[in-house]
């Protein structure tokens, strides 16, 4: 099993695709075809898409936003390890796994471009929304992977959280929590090496992050983050652990992000571009391309197609996010409760006089 | 059946687990010892670990996982053993269980109660004896209720736990087993956001809530000439403005009476919705009688620091003699 195997402690890190586009045949894991073509399709949707978020907040048409340039394997092996009745809970750094599970493009455009209407996800997909307050939603996926197990529905919780996330108390509680509920949790830290400007080894005197699963009593794995066949391996392993009882697993996503912490901070501040040209060597989608050619299941002709495509698919979601109607002075009030209080009503009528609106 | 008030929230709790198997107890010590105050006891005998879940200590733990728990289908009822305890999970409750409801428009929302003995006047240990509601009554999205009996704590927290949004639910301390009065045996809800008029009165309104009832009924059973109309707000948040202001247009004088320090507070937000919208029916300033804004002193000083029924007697006389 890779998860026992690959032992953090003694210095292992799970790979199986090499940057040259070759894979360890015996721990390739055996996806179809058509999930292969569909997880490289998300990778470059993922990229270009996120491009494009940084494009438009450049031009003032999105607000803040936090680039994934390097991540796109790191998002998407993951989840590509869960079944449709499993939840998802993620931080903010996660758009390829959202496409994944089902949530819309043009959605993840509106929240980023302010509207709490891209938070509202078609029913029966199970994700929970952005959370901001770095680590605090690592309980949640406890809670939600405890009340699976009560309720014997079967379902397993994914929670994303970076190096940084590691750091907070709602990580320690969260993990420990799990541990003694032995709760179906996959913990995936997305150590892309930078929580702000401030470097991992400024989060943490741990060698790797994935030990620190030993500490409350479960297993970690520490996974090449680039390597998007590596990443659904172990998770899966660690999802099937999950459901059979065995409870959780923290697996380390080890990787980079080669954009900036968000679009409001300048990474050239506090990293060398040095740095940065010998994480581009190891990307994710490029890697994974190699692997399908060597497969014969792509070449330049189909790349074309798909990037044609991609680009209207992005521009298509633009689009409908800006053409969203803008709130209404009910839609900020509305949801603060499941029943509107008289004083939240008083509250309400005397600004939508103000404003001269119904 | 007479009870205290231990007895009937511990009664609520085990009617609410009875009726809806949504309905979860959490905490730290609250399934094999009962809890603290053995206010859960005998859960767990009844209806299993998996129901009534002894967690770690660790409050933003608690706060945290009943947040997960009520995303996903659960009604989870976590206890924090103190309110000044309950800081360290305040994130939680600020960040995820106030905004859950709002951030996804309404698609997914978080029916939990936290549950806290809170307030002092029992020689407790330093943090052991806060009054904070305000702290929580200030955030959009949560609801916070203080029963001041025990007949009123079962009826509110079975609201509470019914309710769909989040709930911080406060327990007397002081007051947990000072009341016994006749509790109904079956269920029954008390509605949030309703204040009760406790006792009619013409002269002086006196509004509070928890523990300071029975301080404010034994300083009111003193006056003589002077007849208060004593209102328990049982909710601060939503709070019952329509109650208080018919009050006033009757008495023209009001003094609340708060545990909490007297500054940011709860009863300031009274005096200010009377400012807002009953002002000319005023024939005083509103008083608060309230604590000074130190830190709670150690039990050798408490008795500098806690409201009695003289301070609440010197309070109206003051509104009285304006």
């Amino acid at each position: 099993m890779l998860i026992d195997d690959y032992d953090p402690l003694k210095g292992k890190r799970l790979q199986i695709l090499k940057e040259t586009g070759t894979v360890i045949k015996t721990l390739e894991p055996q996806l179809e075809e058509d999930v292969l073509l569909k997880a490289y399709r998300t990778m470059v949707l993922t990229r270009a898409a996120d491009d494009k978020a940084v494009k438009l907040q450049r031009q003032g048409r999105l607000g803040a936003y936090p680039p994934g340039l390097g991540q796109e394997a790191s998002q998407l092996g993951p989840a590509m390890a869960l079944d449709k009745n499993d939840w998802l809970i993620w931080a903010f750094r996660e758009m390829g796994a959202l496409i994944w599970k089902g949530v819309p493009l043009w959605r993840q455009f509106l929240y980023w471009m302010g509207n709490e209407e891209g938070n509202n996800f078609p029913d029966g997909i199970r994700v929970t929304p952005t959370s901001v307050p770095v680590g605090s939603q690592i309980l949640h996926a406890v809670g939600i992977s405890y009340a699976s197990k009560i309720k014997k529905e079967g379902s397993v919780a994914l929670v994303y959280f970076g190096d940084g996330g590691s750091s907070e108390g709602d990580f320690h509680e969260g993990l420990n929590m799990a541990g003694v509920l032995n709760t179906p949790t996959v913990f995936v830290c997305q150590n892309n090496q930078y929580a702000i400007s401030m470097r991992r080894a400024k989060q943490t005197a741990s060698q790797t992050i994935a030990q620190k699963a030993l500490a409350y009593g479960f297993e970690g794995i520490q996974v090449d983050g680039n390597d998007l066949l590596a990443l659904y391996a172990a998770t899966k392993e660690a999802v099937d652990r999950a459901r059979n009882g065995e409870g959780p697993t923290l697996i380390e996503s080890f990787t980079y992000r080669r954009g900036d912490h968000t679009t409001s901070d300048d990474a050239s501040r506090y990293r060398p571009e040095k740095e940065v040209t010998e994480w581009e060597k190891r990307d994710p989608i490029l890697r994974f391309r190699k692997y399908l050619e060597k497969k014969k299941l792509w070449d330049d002709e189909k790349e074309k197609k798909l990037l044609d495509e991609i680009q209207d698919e992005v521009e298509r979601c633009v689009a409908k996010a800006e053409a969203y109607h803008k709130p209404s002075i009910e839609d900020i009030f509305k949801h603060t409760y499941a029943e509107m209080p008289p004083e939240l009503k008083d509250q309400m009528d005397r600004l939508q006089q103000r404003e001269g609106s119904e | 059946m007479k009870m205290n008030m231990v007895s009937a929230i511990n009664l609520a709790l085990h009617q609410e687990m009875e009726r809806d198997e949504t309905v979860v107890v959490m905490g730290e010590d609250v399934g094999v010892d009962g809890g603290v105050f053995r206010v859960t006891e005998g859960l767990i005998e009844k209806f299993g670990p998996d129901r009534v879940i002894d967690t770690p200590l660790s409050e933003s733990g608690i706060v945290g996982t009943a947040i997960g728990m009520a995303m996903n289908g659960l009604r989870p009822v976590a206890e924090m053993q103190f309110m000044g305890f309950s800081y360290l999970s305040l994130n939680q409750m600020i960040t995820h269980a106030a905004r859950m409801r709002n951030r996804t428009r309404g698609r997914l929302s978080v029916p939990m109660v936290l549950r806290m003995p809170y307030g002092g006047g029992v020689k407790a240990l330093e943090h052991h004896s806060e009054s904070t509601e305000a702290l929580y009554a200030q955030i959009p999205g949560l609801k916070v209720v203080v029963p001041s009996s025990p007949k009123q704590a079962k009826g509110l927290l079975t609201s509470s736990i019914r309710d769909p949004d989040p709930v911080v639910f406060l327990e007397p301390k002081r007051s947990y087993r000072l009341i016994k009065e006749e509790v109904p045996e079956e269920a029954y809800t008390i509605p949030i956001g309703k204040a009760r008029v406790m006792q009619e009165g013409d002269d002086v309104t006196v509004v509070g809530w928890g523990a300071m009832l029975p301080l404010i009924e034994t300083a009111t059973k003193k006056l003589e000439d002077i007849s208060a109309e004593i209102i328990d707000l049982r909710s601060i948040s939503p709070m019952d403005t329509e109650t208080i202001l018919e009050s006033v247009k009757k008495t023209g004088r009001v003094v609340v009476v708060q545990e909490a320090p007297r500054s940011f507070g709860v009863g300031a937000e009274i005096s200010a919705r009377i400012m807002e919208k009953s002002v000319l029916h005023l024939e005083a300033p509103v008083e608060r009688v309230a604590a000074p804004d130190i830190t709670v002193p150690l039990p050798r000083s408490e008795d500098y620091y806690y409201i009695n029924p003289d301070r609440i007697m010197r309070g109206i006389a003051k509104v009285m003699e304006f």
